[in-house]
């Protein structure tokens, strides 16, 4: 879907040139989301800049559903191409459902019909129409600016959504809220997004790959779990940071380690927990209860099996995450 | 009360100048805001263009109105019209420029560069990112410099009474060289109250064109 073919960026400046980006490569399937990450200075952001061009790079090139970009008009391409920034950047002159209507009425839609499809982004987030559609972006609070820019990118129902830390700016609360709403959304639309972030968490979060860049090169691409587990080099390990296998936990459900009683009945004494739960619970009810057992329930009461440390050891030393 | 009976005879008189005076002076802020704002916009683009025009329109408001009349009476004498009208809109053009030029290409270099960052990355054209965003959010602190225009233009305009070009001036002109109080006075008065009027009457302008989202709230 998007493929990056050694990509480079390098600026002039009085002390020689700089390589802000390295003969960056890697690929991202249909529907995934990737999150490229690493500290200030990276080169994430340019990498992310160079596929609407917002950055010409200097050399490589990036193809979208296999169409080198560098050979498109700029303008046309950004407009097939979603793009959410930090800073939000609304139009304080329109009203939401304006801003929404932007790209639509560049494409030349009809006013009635940018107003519908306005109104259509504002119910997948969450805003009741009524309510949002005609206030100005100064009437509303941090995260539902994010979500209305979110929604603009949505408008002309792109299949690529470029995110530039796009909930960074938001209070942990906010943040994790919209990320929650994001996930949902993006498993109905199944968008291929690319998404710039600092912040290990969020990546483990919403990624299904992460492109870990340290001084203008990609040094690992990978899934989460993968990455957590197998760190390439003492940088990414670093930057995951010690307590990388308690955010392991987070990516894996009870369903993937229980192991199935045979009497289809567990220990009654021991916490209970559901398959869909993630490790994490887990860890917690161990902790909570001096125990190293758990039963898994489903929602309809029915056991289906135990949950032990030694399950979830094997689980965790075995190479094939995903 | 001698004034005011010379007032009540006379106002046709000074109805007559009023028209006069805003004659120049809307030709003269017209063409300004014609030429003026495209040029505020233009010199955005480079730093240097525009920090010597601004410089430029800076020297051209040091230069007292009296001399710049003095100085346009040759040159405009090769078309016959050394005196009179078009000096008097030429000068006052020439001092409306620096403010609405200025506070042009202050407001447009002043719009938020995430919102330029939003607009080219949404696949906006230069041209379409200047009319559908930079121009709206910029126009409440263009039509500030057009109301500095106005204001500075009704005073020079009143100096142009003394190259014929009529006007509130003419009032005063005569009250001086006729030491009549009573014109002076009217003359000085009818100045005032059309620089207030015009005034207000932009800045309810200026408050109409705010963009609904960029209006200060109460509270």
């Amino acid at each position: 879907m998007i493929r990056l073919e050694a990509l480079t960026k390098t600026y002039a400046t009085p002390k020689g040139n700089v390589t802000a980006v390295d003969a960056v490569s890697f690929e991202v399937h249909e529907g995934e989301t990737c999150v490229l990450l690493g500290p200030s200075g990276c080169g994430k952001t340019t990498t992310l800049r160079m596929i609407n061009r917002l950055v010409a790079p200097t050399s490589g090139r990036v193809f979208l559903s296999g169409r080198d970009t560098g050979t498109v008009d700029p303008v046309e391409l950004r407009r097939g191409i979603g793009y959410v920034i930090q800073q939000i950047g609304l139009f304080p002159n329109m009203t939401v459902a304006e801003n929404i209507g932007v790209v639509p009425r560049l494409l030349g839609w009809d006013a009635a019909r940018r107003r519908r499809r306005a109104q259509e982004l504002l119910s997948l987030l969450g805003l009741p129409p009524e309510d949002f559609a005609d206030r100005y972006p100064n009437e509303l609070s941090g995260g539902q600016a994010q979500r209305i820019g979110v929604a603009r990118a949505l408008a002309v129902d792109p299949p690529v959504l470029l995110m530039d830390e796009p909930f960074a700016a938001l209070d942990p609360v906010n943040r994790e809220a919209i990320q929650d709403e994001f996930l949902r959304m993006q498993r109905k639309l199944r968008k291929t997004i690319l998404f710039v972030s600092h912040d290990i968490d969020e990546a483990v979060k919403m990624a299904d790959r992460i492109a870990i860049f340290h001084s203008g090169r990609l040094v690992q691409f990978a899934t989460p779990d993968d990455m957590l587990a197998h760190p390439a080099n003492a940088f990414v390990a670093s930057f995951v940071g010690s307590d990388r296998t308690l955010k392991r936990l987070r990516l894996i459900r009870v369903r993937e380690v229980v192991v199935a009683s045979a009497d289809g009945r567990a220990d009654a004494t021991l916490p209970s927990v559901s398959p869909d739960d993630d490790l994490r619970q887990v860890a917690a009810l161990f902790l909570e209860h001096g125990t190293d057992s758990l039963a898994c329930v489903d929602a309809s009461g029915h056991v289906l099996g135990t949950v032990t440390s030694e399950a979830i050891a094997r689980r965790l030393a075995r190479d094939d995450s995903r | 009360m001698e004034t005011l009976s010379f007032i009540l005879h006379n106002l046709p008189a000074i109805g007559e100048r009023t028209v006069e005076h805003l004659s120049i002076v809307s030709v003269a802020v017209g063409v300004a805001i014609l030429t003026g704002v495209p040029l505020g916009i233009a010199i955005t683009q480079s730093r240097r263009t525009a920090d010597s025009v601004l410089y430029l329109g800076s020297i051209v408001m040091t230069i007292p109105s009296i001399a710049l009349f003095g100085i346009l009476i040759p040159i405009l004498s090769k078309i016959g019209h050394g005196i009179g009208w078009l000096p008097a809109v030429i000068a006052a053009m020439l001092y409306a420029q620096l403010p609405i030029v200025r506070n042009t290409y202050t407001a447009i270099r002043n719009v938020d560069p995430a919102l330029r960052s939003a607009a080219i990355g949404m696949g906006m054209s230069a041209l379409q990112r200047l009319v559908q965003v930079e121009i709206p959010i910029a126009l409440p602190v263009i039509i500030a410099g057009v109301r500095v225009a106005v204001v500075i233009n009704i005073g020079v305009t009143a100096i142009a009474a003394y190259i014929g070009a009529g006007g509130l001036g003419t009032f005063i002109s005569r009250g001086i060289s006729q030491s009549d109080i009573r014109q002076l006075i009217t003359g000085a008065l009818a100045l005032g109250l059309l620089a207030i009027a015009a005034d207000y009457s932009l800045a309810w302008l200026q408050r109409r064109l705010t963009p609904r989202g960029m209006a200060p709230r109460a509270g």
